[in-house]
């Protein structure tokens, strides 16, 4: 019996449920090739950092800049060239590239900085052909000053703006520290965001104990995290009118399994694939069918959301009272006085 | 004009648009002002323009000029198109060469921005010096007097040449012409290719060497024929007026403007007449067409062609009535008879009178006068007083004018009020700091009223000699007609003053003149700014009855992310106020330059630009200047040669007053000797943040003073009993060290003279345990500061200097307890270089003499105003002069072999007196060979007593020994210089002091660039980096100097670096110094080249050790005995990858961007060099040797 692996994510039909989230392979073009040729659906590029533009050409600026016509003898310290590749560019390009090569959807991703970048760069992408676009939200409050209302309308306005200046299908990738995830999510999706990536994880900066330094450090996902979306996909799926994207923590294919169970059109992977190279696709390909198959299930669509919060056995087990029955179960596998 | 291609550009770009398109082998060597030419071609060559023959021309960057001009010549012995272009000394350095190829007749330009030649003072602005000196080189010699006729005469010569076979010297006035930003008409492709006939291309092809068609060339003759055949050449020189005129006509034909040999303007019948070459024609020109308007019978000749020199071409051009005639050279010959071209014209008139030639009766009364040397302004009033000279019954012979001559009176005097401009020219001045952009702003609005409206547009550029701080002033005319007013503007219409502050420092509006508008950069309100003003500005807007309008540009600025750029904003106001163009025009052609400028730096920087400008005429306000009377203008006092004030207080100080252009000659040396110690009285207080001192986090470890570039951050250590005067505020902490138990120690600032880099802070270790960001020094507000600072900068100063002969000189904290000698220069701040003159200076400064070859080092080091070498309070300090760019290692030697001559004279003398003297103090006085501070100061004391002893006998050699005796302390020589001199221009200079033995150091500040010329490519710049003439990244490996020296086996040699390991530094620099032979030091240099934060230099060393891109190392050859280990390797296997390292560099990080493929294959190869080079520096430090004495 032929099991129908195929899902509609974003309004986009997918041969299955596996995408390639963003990161390094996504970045490259042979790895994209072999992706697809292991049988990814589709992938997300890495994302264009607004910030790290502005920051490279404030950079060039500066240093064509500095010291410039300030003595008779050195007007300029280098020699103008017209073809350094510059801001947004350089991703136009692989974009461009990425969509001649493939076949399967190239979702766009982008961190934006400023409002007026947000809806440039979006613009930028969808005219060089990108299937879909994904905002990587990732804004870190510092003031005291700034409520929750404030931080969540900045990401209600931010996606309404870019809503309205792109035509292709948006998503929206946030983190799960919110007040309340139901609400912000319900916003977003009220505002245009056709489908929810969840979540982001915050890369949380190191400390060095010798150079008393605060230094970023890039720490993968572990098969734990997968819950953190499993929990809140659950929550989500019944109450929201739009695509659900899972990611963090989905390394195997019994993790693609679960986050679908509860509802997620599709799982992306990030980590799995550095650690264990474009054919781990196949893998867990193979390995979802067989699972469906010893499960009697016939296609993805029929395994999607059987186990959201309506519809699993217990509800109440994704609420409070499991933290309640874990962190008891946890302590006592351990030492206790 | 729809017909015409007008464009704004410089004369160098003029110049260089020509050359590249005529060319295929271009060799190039970078020198001030001809260094764009180069860099024009390097780049256009780069991004593969091709020439009019549809090849893309090969640049080629040599290690001197001797070496382009020996590359020209064989390319086109090989049948090349090929050129050079050059200046001053470059242009001597070629001379050989120049015989060569002309003695063969082989056709070719060199494009020279005429400079003038160092001789008691190096200069990099314009005269004719240079060019003078070479017409004896058999070229044909013309002469651009402004930007169009540069591109126009680059052409005419290079179509000339070919015609003549006879080889062109295309020159034009440096920076005056080389610099100025004019519009002018460019010439089109196709005529381009109509004045290059391709049939004497081939007969130059044709004549090349070719092994199929084999010739001898290049012989070597004897008496017999040599003369003969040196007169061979004589037709073709004949011929060359005739040909370079039908050129002339060609090129008329073709674009329409229309050049003689000799171009006469002014009156049919004028009896008084200027011969001259070069820019200041544009000054006299216009003095002209004024005067015969009025009816004066005046004339100018200005002479294109001045080699060869038409006899008759030069006689046909003048009016027959002329009576009178003033030669003008922009050249200097001492001891002879006159000026070059004053004989030229001479001569021209006596044969023709002797050939019956010359249809006047009698000849006219010809006096010569010289006048602009280095770019000395020149004026149409100036040019006034040469013609009412001209009216004198006896007018003086030899005459010079811009100048007052006190001395041997052959000034002109001149009336400055005497001439005005046309009212229809806008003139605006604008005064800016080089780093706020105001002249790239004033750049860009040349080009847009040049480009976009039916006016002329002039730009000119003046900068002062500092890389930090400096003040530039933009001039700028726009007008109804083509622009040739060669000189600065004196009567301005709109001044605007970007700077507040230099409103105290300079007489910003001297140059305005009546009713000007004048636009101030304020932080006041236009209500309050009136307050706030200089009196002496106050005074000039109401004597002046000017209209002032304020702009908070810094505010604006920063609100809309520019920072401290207020260019932008500076010019919207510029062109609100200055009502050229309508508002929304200007606007829009603003932006469009915005665009065109940084259009390539990315959307944000463009958007940031246009945020700038769309509110900046928001923040525009006029002030309402009040009604009040106030005392007249005060007069300027004329500045005397011969008071009683000391030279600094005469000349030094009015030098930093900006009126250096007022000293008579009286006040200047007779031989270019000046002074030390003179930057000490600048205080330019450029900088916004200062280092203040926590001296209760500092650990006394004396880092922060080793590593200021400016000596501005210092360290004392002095009794408790020292602190009873001390003012309120003074800080200081106990000193750890034993062997000063009970003393105190201070870091102090010298506000005034820190350039606010902040490197100290960046290398403090010394962190606060509760607030790490604290630092034990750290970066504040100056303002919130000054007082207090400079209240403990100046007790500071006053406290004692440690004991010398107390210190252990050779760790970081005892070196930095010895005064630096060497303060306050006016190098970029956070320079790479300064750090170890300074710590030369503290070393050994008591006792050195330094041979410094022109650069960076140079130029912070000697150039005028003043100068950061300074001395001791027993007035002794380092001794310094710059001979040359490529002799410096020679200038070196000579210095030594003179100590040695003299005291091998005072050893005789010494000798002969030796029957009055104590035995055991003349043994002494031979015997001391130590450098240890005990024992220099011991021989100090042996010298003074042996001078008592001396003064005892009336000996003819007792006085002359007396007179030389210091000679017995020993001398540290000191040969300094960038890598451009010690690897590329001097390397064979350098290479033959290494060998000769003699006790010489060699600090070599390599900084991988030419930095004082703007970071072109040496044989240092590592592979991968990119700079000016390796725009593509530099392809061949870095020259390994250091093993070069080492093969010698008996040249002590240190790699080192300040930042990664100051404690091997200071080694290094000891050991050096007291190795009685040959020491080669290459000091690891950051510069701005690199394109680095220089805020963090210092620390980013270790990153370019850790990589061993840069290893430290040290061969002394004292161990090289007995099969010793000489070689030491002081740094630590590679930790970090070239790339890790080359990423945080711009020079790198460009390639990477522009051609990512090619970094890639540059950065493996660069890694593969410096994998290689640490092995076999690793086998270097096992090598054992025994080198001989």
């Amino acid at each position: 019996m032929s099991i129908e692996l195929s899902t509609t994510y974003l309004g986009m039909k997918l041969k299955n449920p596996v995408v390639a989230s963003a990161g390094p392979l996504t970045g490259n073009l042979d790895a994209l090739r072999q992706l697809q040729d292991c049988g990814v659906a589709a992938v997300v590029m890495p994302s264009l950092f607004e910030e790290q533009i502005e920051h490279d050409e404030a950079e060039i600026d500066r240093l064509y800049r500095y010291q410039a016509d300030s003595y008779a003898e050195s007007l300029s310290y280098f020699p103008e060239t017209e073809h350094y590749s510059k801001g947004p560019q350089e991703y136009m390009d692989l974009l461009e590239e990425a969509k001649n090569i493939l076949s399967v959807p190239v979702i766009a991703s982008l961190n934006g900085h400023t409002p007026g970048g947000w809806t440039r760069y979006a613009r930028m992408l969808e005219s060089a052909g990108a299937d879909a676009l994904e905002l990587n939200i990732y804004f870190v409050p510092t003031d005291c000053g700034m409520d929750a209302q404030e931080v969540e309308q900045r990401y209600v306005d931010l996606v309404a703006s870019v809503r309205q200046s792109i035509e292709i299908p948006l998503a929206v990738k946030i983190g799960s520290q919110f007040t309340s995830i139901p609400n912000i999510a319900y916003r977003l999706m009220t505002v245009g965001a056709e489908g929810l990536v969840l979540f982001n994880r915050f890369l949380e900066p190191d400390l060095d104990l010798e150079a008393l330094q605060i230094v970023p450090d890039l720490v993968l996902s572990q098969p734990y995290e997968v819950r953190l979306p499993l929990r809140w996909i659950a929550i989500l799926r019944d109450q929201l009118q739009c695509s659900l994207a899972a990611t963090s923590g989905i390394h195997h294919a019994s993790d693609v399994s679960r986050v679908l169970l509860v509802g997620a059109d599709v799982a992306m992977l990030t980590t799995a694939l550095l650690k264990k190279g474009p054919r781990h696709i196949e893998t867990i390909l193979v390995d979802l069918v067989n699972w469906l198959s010893e499960n009697e299930y016939v296609s993805v669509e029929q395994l999607k959301g059987s186990m959201s919060r309506a519809n699993c056995p217990d509800p109440s087990a994704l609420e409070r009272a499991n933290y309640m029955k874990a962190l008891t179960t946890y302590t006592k596998e351990y030492w206790y006085p | 004009m729809s017909d015409h291609r007008y464009t704004t550009l410089d004369g160098n770009e003029a110049t260089a648009l020509i050359a590249h398109a005529t060319n295929e082998v271009i060799a190039i060597y970078p020198i001030t002002p001809a260094s764009p030419m180069g860099e024009y071609c390097d780049t256009w060559s780069s991004s593969g323009k091709r020439n009019i023959y549809g090849t893309v021309p090969e640049v080629i960057e040599m290690q001197s000029e001797a070496g382009a001009a020996g590359a020209v010549h064989g390319a086109l012995q090989a049948g090349a198109l090929s050129t050079t272009f050059t200046a001053s000394q470059g242009l001597l350095l070629m001379i050989p060469n120049m015989f060569k190829i002309a003695g063969e007749l082989t056709p070719t330009v060199f494009h020279v921005s005429a400079r003038t030649l160092a001789t008691h003072a190096l200069s990099i602005f314009g005269d004719h010096s240079d060019v003078m000196t070479v017409r004896s080189a058999g070229w044909a010699m013309l002469a651009s007097n402004s930007v169009q006729e540069a591109h126009d005469f680059a052409l005419i010569s290079q179509s000339a040449t070919f015609k003549s076979r006879v080889p062109f010297l295309h020159f034009f006035d440096g920076f005056r012409t080389s610099h100025e930003v004019n519009k002018i008409e460019t010439i089109p492709i196709e005529h381009i290719q109509a004045m290059q006939a391709t049939e004497l291309i081939q007969a130059h092809r044709d004549r090349a060497m070719d092994p199929d068609r084999p010739v001898l060339r290049g012989s070597a003759q004897n008496p017999d024929v040599f003369f003969q055949a040196r007169e061979a050449c004589n037709s073709f020189y004949l011929a060359v007026p005739r040909i370079v005129q039908e050129t002339m006509d060609h090129f008329a034909q073709l674009t329409g403007r229309k050049y003689h040999l000799f171009d006469y303007v002014g009156a049919e019948d004028a009896e008084r007449v200027i011969v001259m070459m070069g820019s200041g024609a544009g000054a006299v020109e216009e003095r002209v067409q004024s005067l015969t308007q009025t009816g004066e019978k005046v004339g100018l000749v200005k002479v294109r062609l001045y080699r060869p020199f038409d006899r008759e071409a030069f006689l046909a051009s003048l009016p027959k009535t002329v009576r009178r005639i003033a030669v003008l050279d922009r050249t200097k010959e001492p001891g002879a008879m006159g000026e070059p071209l004053y004989q030229d014209v001479l001569t021209a008139f006596f044969e023709s009178r002797e050939n019956n030639a010359t249809s006047q009766s009698e000849l006219p009364h010809i006096i010569g006068g010289r006048y602009g040397l280095s770019s000395k302004e020149f004026t149409p009033a100036m040019v006034a007083s040469i013609y009412d000279e001209l009216s004198e019954e006896s007018p003086k012979q030899h005459f010079t004018v811009g100048i007052r001559d006190d001395v041997t009176h052959l000034s002109l005097s001149w009336d400055p009020d005497a001439v005005h401009e046309a009212d229809d020219v806008k003139r605006a001045v604008f005064y800016g700091l080089g780093s706020d952009g105001t002249v790239g702003a004033s750049k860009n609005s040349v080009k847009i009223i040049g480009e976009h409206t039916t006016m002329y547009a002039q730009g000119y550029f003046v900068y002062d000699s500092k890389k930090a701080g400096s003040i530039t002033v933009s001039h700028l005319r726009f007008s109804p007609r083509p622009i040739n007013s060669t000189y600065l503007i004196e009567r301005a219409n709109f001044v605007a003053c970007h700077q507040f502050s230099f409103l105290e420092k300079m007489d910003v509006l001297k140059v305005a003149g009546p009713g000007a508008t004048v636009l101030l950069n304020s932080p006041y309100s236009p209500k309050e700014v009136w307050s706030k003003l200089p009196q002496n500005v106050q005074r000039q807007i109401i004597g002046k009855n000017l209209r002032l309008h304020v702009v908070d540009a810094l505010k604006v600025a920063s609100e809309t992310g520019m920072g401290n750029r207020i260019n932008t904003i500076m010019q919207t106001c510029f062109f609100a106020l200055a009502d050229i163009l309508p508002r929304d025009q200007a606007i829009e052609q603003i932006k469009k330059a915005i665009r065109k400028t940084y259009g390539r730096r990315g959307e944000q920087v463009l958007e940031q630009n246009f945020a700038a400008v769309d509110a900046a005429l928001a923040a525009l306000h006029e002030v309402q200047v009040p009604v009040m009377s106030l005392k007249e203008l005060p007069v300027e006092p004329v500045l005397d040669g011969h008071s009683d004030f000391t030279f600094i207080e005469r000349v030094t100080k009015a030098l930093l007053a900006g009126r250096g252009e007022l000293l008579p000659v009286s006040a200047m040396p007779v031989d270019g000797t000046f002074p030390t110690g003179t930057a000490q009285i600048e205080k330019r207080s450029i900088a916004t943040e200062i280092p203040i001192w926590d001296s209760s986090i500092c650990i006394d470890c004396g880092l922060c003073s080793l590593v200021c570039p400016h000596a501005a951050i210092r360290m004392k250590v002095f009794p408790e009993a020292t602190l009873c005067n001390a003012p309120q505020g003074f800080e200081s902490k106990a000193w750890r060290d034993k062997e000063q138990p009970e003393h105190l120690m201070t870091i102090q600032v010298a506000p005034d003279d820190c350039t606010g880099c902040g490197v100290c802070v960046d290398v403090c270790p010394a962190r606060s345990k509760e607030a790490v960001r604290h630092k034990a020094i750290n970066m504040e507000p100056k303002d919130d500061h000054l007082e207090r600072e400079r209240a403990n900068f100046d007790f500071f100063l006053n406290i004692k200097e440690s004991d010398r002969t107390q210190l252990k000189i050779d760790t970081v904290k005892g070196s930095q307890l010895l005064e630096p000698l060497f303060e306050f220069s006016g190098a970029c701040a956070g320079c790479g270089e300064t750090p170890y003159l300074k710590l030369m200076s503290q070393m050994f400064g008591d006792r050195t003499l330094i041979g410094n070859a022109t650069g960076c080092s140079s130029i912070y080091g000697g150039n005028l105003p003043t100068t950061p070498w300074t001395t001791n309070a027993q007035g002794r300090g380092p001794t310094w002069n710059n001979s040359l760019f490529e002799d410096n290692a020679e200038f070196g030697l000579g210095l030594r072999l003179a100590l040695d001559a003299k005291y091998e004279y005072a050893q005789s003398l010494m000798a002969k007196c030796a029957e009055n003297l104590d035995p055991e103090l003349v043994q002494g006085l031979r015997e001391s060979l130590s450098t240890s501070e005990e024992e220099l100061e011991i021989q100090r004391k042996r010298v003074e007593s042996l001078r008592k002893q001396l003064a005892k006998t009336d000996m003819l050699a007792a006085q002359a020994l007396a007179a030389i005796a210091d000679v017995f302390v020993r001398r540290s020589v000191w040969i300094v210089g960038g890598d451009g001199w010690a690897y590329d221009i001097g390397f064979g200079g350098l290479d033959h002091v290494l060998a000769s033995g003699r006790d010489v150091n060699v600090l070599v500040l390599d900084t991988g660039v030419y930095s004082n010329t703007g970071g072109q490519a040496s044989k240092s710049t590592p592979r991968a980096a990119v700079a000016k003439f390796a725009s593509g990244g530099k392809q061949a490996r870095r020259k390994d100097l250091g093993m070069l020296a080492v093969s010698y086996g008996n040249v002590y040699v240190a790699q080192i670096a300040m930042g990664a390991n100051p404690a091997q530094t200071i080694r290094a620099f000891a050991e050096a110094e007291s190795y009685p032979g040959p020491s080669l030091i290459l000091a690891y240099s950051h510069c701005i080249a690199h394109g680095i934060n220089m805020a963090t230099s210092m620390t980013h060393q270790k990153d370019a050790v850790q990589s061993a891109f840069w290893p430290l190392y040290r061969y002394d050859p004292r161990e090289a005995r007995t099969d010793g280990q000489p070689f030491h390797l002081d740094s630590r296997a590679p930790r970090m990858t070239f790339r890790d390292f080359a990423m945080k560099e711009a020079r790198f990080g460009m390639l990477a961007r522009s051609n990512p493929e090619e970094a890639d294959r540059l950065f493996k190869l660069t890694q593969q060099d410096i994998n290689d080079q640490w092995h076999y520096y690793e086998q270097m430090a096992g090598i054992e040797r025994t080198i001989s004495d």
